[in-house]
């Protein structure tokens, strides 16, 4: 039998989204960013929504997410993307923004800009990859590095009078007043994938239909900066990244009956 | 005739901007130069022409704000005084690397550090050299009036959306709390969405379309081959600027002796300067460099070999003096060039600057 004959459109279970680039893959074997990249397409893709969306792209190992989905990008000075995307949203206000971000890019240089944006409750999705270091310099101490955990520079554990405790940033972030929807999810499993990209598309709705700011954390894995194999870096994560930043949803006003809303 | 108007310096940058089609302003407070926010939100132009204004978290967040509306094509600004724009400097040199056009007001107030909200000059260097990180340049433009103060808001946005530049206008405490008469423009409708497509759908965020590539928008080039390309052109645009955009007023020149140069509110000093002079029988004359980026180095080159000297008065200790000098030592010519200024929010007096000329270069 030839190939031909078993891809047909009646045979088909899967499909890479049109918005997807051929690209040389910079990510790291293993790294969480390809996934969240592959979904991010997808939702932007099946909602038919290329044409009014416009991403921010961080500083750090998804500066070049522009090369992966094939929608209008801009990059943004470290830690700035939320103030960009403000200025986008305010300025367009039947775009699609969304900004793509670190931990240290958003929850050390940057956290003024998220905090504020999500104030305002900005007209945004934000996507925060979570991998408790920074990956393109080298695997240096984030502000979510875990108490003890090893890095170049703090190579004998984060400790906490030296460098005080990580920071659970979506937690400040979900307390917010203008911040509709916050949920922390991992991309590492079948299922995670469904209920992170479940939980992408539902950020993209309520921007369409202008509730405000939705704000998902994606807990990830770096192992090369873990120095672990992907596997391992898995495993590493839920043992020890979960306890820490716990997967679920912290914050969505469209289950909260009004008188509840904050 | 436009409308006339008795304002202040801050306030008029506020109706320029709405008068001129800007689509959004993003600012902070710092004095001297809160009213230009206080007005546009007094005026609220979203009701009106739909242009927006929001106050940031800080002069970083706005100047990034400008970044991400630049980045679609519209025409949109921010305003500040040094220490405020000092923290803008890394989104300026981003701006200027994206190649985006911008408008930056800088009005501004004695340094370094907190200093003082007096009036000041003291951030010529940081306009004019580019202030950030990178080789670029700042289409800076000097008022000198409340009127100019009005009219350089829509010409700094046309530079800049003609090179694909940042341009900032360089005023000060003075003229942006002066109040003076003004005429003001008619109201120009802000950009359609046919306009930004056809001025700048090449290169702007304005939604991935079927029929044209996506465009991205970065300062980012990890090739440093392309990246030397991209300064290359960068240099390119920037000597194109230098050989069409400069604009400069001289005042009583044409028998000149000493030539005084000055911008903004020490040439305004100048001008009584010149008529105490000229009442001793001191043949003085005035440039104002109205661009200090581009400088207008070729008429000074023009004036060195018919004068007997330059005089560099400024509101700081001494910085386009050297602008001056380096335009004297291209001419061929060879002429004293001095300094005298006052720093610190102190504004010289024009006896001041008449007694510096005597000492400093005609009784040298």
């Amino acid at each position: 039998m030839d190939i031909k004959d078993i891809i047909k459109p009646e045979n088909l279970v899967y499909d890479k989204s049109k918005l997807q680039i051929d690209t040389i893959m910079h990510y790291c074997p293993g790294c969480t960013h390809g996934v969240v990249h592959k979904i991010l397409a997808e939702v932007i893709d099946e909602m038919g929504i290329q044409e009014r969306t416009i991403g921010v792209s961080p500083v750090g190992c998804a500066v070049f997410a522009y090369n992966y989905i094939d929608i209008d990008w801009q990059q943004a000075a470290h830690g700035r993307a939320p103030a960009v995307a403000t200025g986008i949203a305010r300025t367009n206000p039947d775009k699609i923004v969304f900004t793509y971000q670190g931990d240290g890019d958003l929850a050390s240089i940057g956290a003024a800009e998220i905090l504020h944006a999500c104030n305002r409750g900005e007209n945004m999705v934000v996507i925060f990859i979570n991998n408790a270091i920074y990956g393109m310099t080298g695997g240096q101490m984030a502000p979510t590095t875990l108490l003890g955990q090893r890095t170049s520079t703090s190579p004998g554990g984060r400790n906490v009078e030296l460098n005080g405790h990580p920071l659970k940033i979506t937690e400040m972030i979900a307390m917010l007043p203008g911040v509709h929807y916050v949920t922390r999810q991992s991309a590492h499993t079948a299922s995670t994938v469904r209920k992170c990209k479940k939980a992408i598309r539902k950020a993209f709705e309520n921007v369409m239909a202008k509730k405000g700011t939705s704000f998902i954390e994606v807990v990830s894995t770096c192992n090369s900066g873990w120095k672990m194999t992907p596997v391992g870096a898995n495993t590493w994560m839920e043992e020890n990244m979960f306890p820490v930043y716990v997967p679920g949803e912290l914050k969505d006003n469209d289950k909260q009956v009004p008188s509840e809303k904050n | 005739m436009g409308e006339l108007r008795l304002m202040k310096g801050n306030e008029v940058l506020a109706e320029a901007a709405i008068r001129c089609g800007c689509d959004g302003y993003f600012g902070y407070p710092i004095t001297p130069q809160s009213e230009v926010m206080e007005t546009l939100m007094e005026l609220q132009p979203w009701e009106t022409t739909g242009m927006v204004v929001l106050q940031a978290e800080s002069e970083v967040a706005s100047i990034n704000m400008v970044y991400g509306a630049a980045a679609t094509g519209k025409k949109v600004m921010t305003s500040s005084s040094s220490p405020g724009v000092s923290l803008m400097m890394e989104g300026i040199s981003y701006i200027a690397g994206a190649e985006l056009p911008c408008l930056v007001v800088n009005v501004q107030r004695g340094g370094p550090g907190l200093g003082t909200i007096q009036p000041s000059q003291a951030d010529y260097n940081q306009a004019v050299k580019g202030g950030g990180h990178g080789d670029y340049r700042l289409i800076t433009l000097a008022p000198a009036s409340v009127q100019e103060m009005h009219d350089f808001v829509d010409l700094a946005f046309n530079l800049a959306f003609k090179y694909r530049n940042p341009a900032m206008i360089l005023t000060d405490g003075a003229l942006g709390q002066m109040m003076e008469k003004v005429e003001l423009a008619d109201f120009k409708p802000r950009w359609t969405r046919e306009e930004i497509q056809e001025i700048s759908g090449s290169w702007a965020t304005t939604g991935k379309t079927a029929s044209r590539e996506r465009n991205v928008v970065t300062s980012l080039e990890m090739d440093p081959g392309k990246m030397e390309q991209n300064n290359l052109r960068f240099q390119e645009k920037f000597k194109a600027i230098q050989e069409n955009e400069v604009r400069y007023e001289t005042f009583m020149c044409e028998d000149a002796e000493y030539v005084l140069v000055a911008f903004g509110t020490s040439s305004r000093i100048c001008q009584k300067a010149i008529e105490l002079g000229r009442a001793k029988g001191i043949k003085v004359g005035l440039l104002r460099p109205i661009t200090l980026w581009p400088f207008p180095s070729e008429v000074i080159a023009s004036m060195t070999c018919r004068v007997k000297g330059f005089l560099s008065v400024e509101m700081s200790a001494g910085q386009m003096v050297d602008d001056v000098k380096l335009a004297v030592f291209n001419s061929g010519c060879t002429v004293p060039v001095e300094y005298f200024g006052r720093m610190g929010g102190i504004l010289p007096s024009p006896n001041e600057v008449i007694e510096a000329l005597e000492s400093k270069l005609i009784n040298r």
